[in-house]
């Protein structure tokens, strides 16, 4: 059964091709990745799937629901959450305020209520505190730094502030842009080590943007490769590194 | 001494006003990263709103001030929904004479409406004298103070402690990331337009209760121009220290060294702040020159 499906999608901007009629899925508790080399679209294919871009032919389907019009900020109450390439955080906020805007979405107090403080707002604030506090930080290891300005971290944990705010959204669909992007060794097998974790604890499909080709090797379950805005092969681990054209444009660089 | 605490107080007063005009910018600037050249003239459309309402159709004032605000926000979204967002992306330069341009039409329309003649708006505010010990402080700009600052307080409290305002906080903060988290991005950039042009409605109401109205009153909003550098294009908080520092700066100087350079004195310590701190006290630090 795949969570989502993205269905002969093309993008262009002007006359440059970004995606060329690509079609990939990810089956629902997976870990899927896309790789390719820069450039390849990938990038792209994340901001049609999260609804920045509008994809000119081809649907996104979610759980069997075309989503292809649907906005972006309507997309995380159906469960679908994602983190950016660059650090994206709320600068200026704490670590715990930044991971409790995840959960925006499913508050259900007023907006104009002072949802820190006053009666029922105070009550579904408290809840909501608890439930990261035992669901999110602790998995997490974040608890140390729960009241830092995400500003003052470093950048392993600033990342992994953002893989908490994504998980505060609830969502059953995680998608990851590069999550271990300029880490060290270290940094990197804690992430992918967090990423395991998280799947098992919440349940929650992952789809993968990475360039680090040995943990995308170790995490994933189904592998799409993209090279020039289409789709070069898909597979998994073993399939897409025994496949010619993929060592040829990719992998064939790497060794 | 005691003529120094008056001018002291005198002049934090009037700090009040500019506080709540300069509001208005840095709602528009700390939300969507927008100088708003039309801002004065939001403040004029919403004097003259007032004007109508009581003294054309003669309802009571505080009819007058709903329907200010309410145009008033509706303008500023509308401006939002019509002008800004299909500029998104464009040059700044581009987006900031858009908004001169709203200005200015904004300014032909009320000439073209209501003439140029001086309008005397009724009272709003009591007039009587406030004693605080012996010092004696015109009514009109002690009320003036008072219902300013309470504004820009409750605008500072909602924006801390409601969902809304903390929302409104993420997507000034990072239109995408508050789009990844759910965050209904147009909606919150119109409805800081709104709140932005309602506070300047009522600043517009009140500054002309105090003076008079023509449909040159939105010039005198670029006049906080010194309060603005001083605090910090984005920063609330900075709007009424800004405020008051300037306000009382030029009371000094007008009891002091005379009535010229009443206008001169809040520039040299713009200027000093600029050479000091390029991005105003409270402001953070990567902003844009137009």
């Amino acid at each position: 059964m795949n969570l989502l499906e993205v269905d002969a999608v093309s993008l262009a901007f002007g006359g440059v091709k970004a995606l060329t009629d690509v079609s990939i899925s990810v089956a629902a508790g997976s870990v899927t990745a896309v790789i390719g080399p820069n450039g390849a679209g990938k990038t792209s294919l994340y901001n049609v799937i999260s609804g920045f871009y509008r994809p000119q032919q081809g649907r996104v389907r979610f759980d069997g629901a075309d989503i292809t019009a649907v906005k972006p900020n309507r997309r995380a109450g159906l469960g679908m959450a994602r983190t950016f390439q660059n650090i994206a955080l709320f600068r200026g906020l704490t670590v715990l305020e930044n991971i409790k805007l995840g959960a925006h979405h499913y508050l259900k107090t007023g907006l104009l209520a002072a949802a820190w403080y006053a009666g029922k707002a105070a009550r579904e604030e408290a809840e909501l505190r608890r439930d990261i506090e035992e669901r999110i930080v602790d998995l997490l290891h974040l608890a140390d730094w729960r009241d830092a300005p995400v500003s003052a971290l470093s950048y392993g944990l600033q990342k992994r502030v953002e893989l908490a705010r994504a998980l505060a959204m609830r969502p059953r669909l995680l998608m990851l842009d590069e999550p271990v992007a300029g880490m060290n060794r270290e940094e990197k097998e804690d992430m992918s080590r967090y990423i395991l974790d998280v799947r098992e604890e919440w349940d929650v499909t992952v789809l993968l943007i990475e360039h680090d080709i040995g943990m995308v090797m170790d995490l994933s379950d189904q592998i799409h490769v993209l090279n020039f805005g289409c789709r070069l092969a898909s597979g998994t681990p073993q399939q897409v590194a025994g496949d010619p054209a993929v060592v040829e444009a990719y992998l064939g660089e790497q060794r | 001494m005691n003529l120094f605490i008056e001018y002291s107080l005198v002049g934090l007063a009037s700090g009040g006003m500019y506080a709540l005009i300069a509001l208005g910018f840095v709602l528009v600037f700390k939300g969507t990263g927008v100088f708003n050249f039309a801002q004065g003239e939001l403040m004029m459309v919403g004097a003259y709103v007032y004007l109508s309402v009581t003294q054309l159709l003669g309802a009571h004032w505080a009819f007058g001030l709903l329907a200010a605000v309410a145009v008033g926000f509706a303008l500023g979204a509308l401006i939002e929904r019509l002008v800004l967002r299909p500029l998104a992306g464009q040059p700044t330069l581009a987006i900031v004479m858009a908004t001169v341009g709203i200005g200015l039409i904004f300014k032909g329309a009320a000439g073209l409406l209501f003439g140029p003649d001086q309008r005397q708006l009724p009272e709003l505010l009591p007039r009587k004298p406030v004693f605080l010990g012996e010092i004696l402080i015109p009514g009109g700009v002690f009320w003036t103070f008072v219902v300013s600052l309470a504004i820009v307080l409750a605008c500072l409290a909602w924006f801390r402690f409601t969902r809304s305002g903390v929302a409104m906080r993420a997507a000034a903060s990072s239109q995408a990331n508050a789009f990844a988290v759910g965050i209904n991005v147009p909606a919150i950039s119109a409805a800081t337009w709104g709140l932005a042009a309602s506070t300047g409605a009522l600043a517009g109401v009140l500054l002309s209760a105090l003076n008079s109205l023509t449909p040159h009153l939105g010039d005198l909003a670029l006049a906080v121009l010194a309060v603005l550098i001083v605090g910090g294009l984005d920063s609330l908080g900075g709007v009424i220290v800004g405020g008051l520092v300037i306000g009382w700066l030029q009371a000094m100087t007008g009891a002091y060294l005379g009535g010229s350079w009443r206008e001169v004195m809040p520039y040299l310590v713009v200027l000093v702040v600029l050479l000091v701190r390029p991005h105003g006290l409270f402001g953070r630090k990567e902003i844009e020159r137009i």
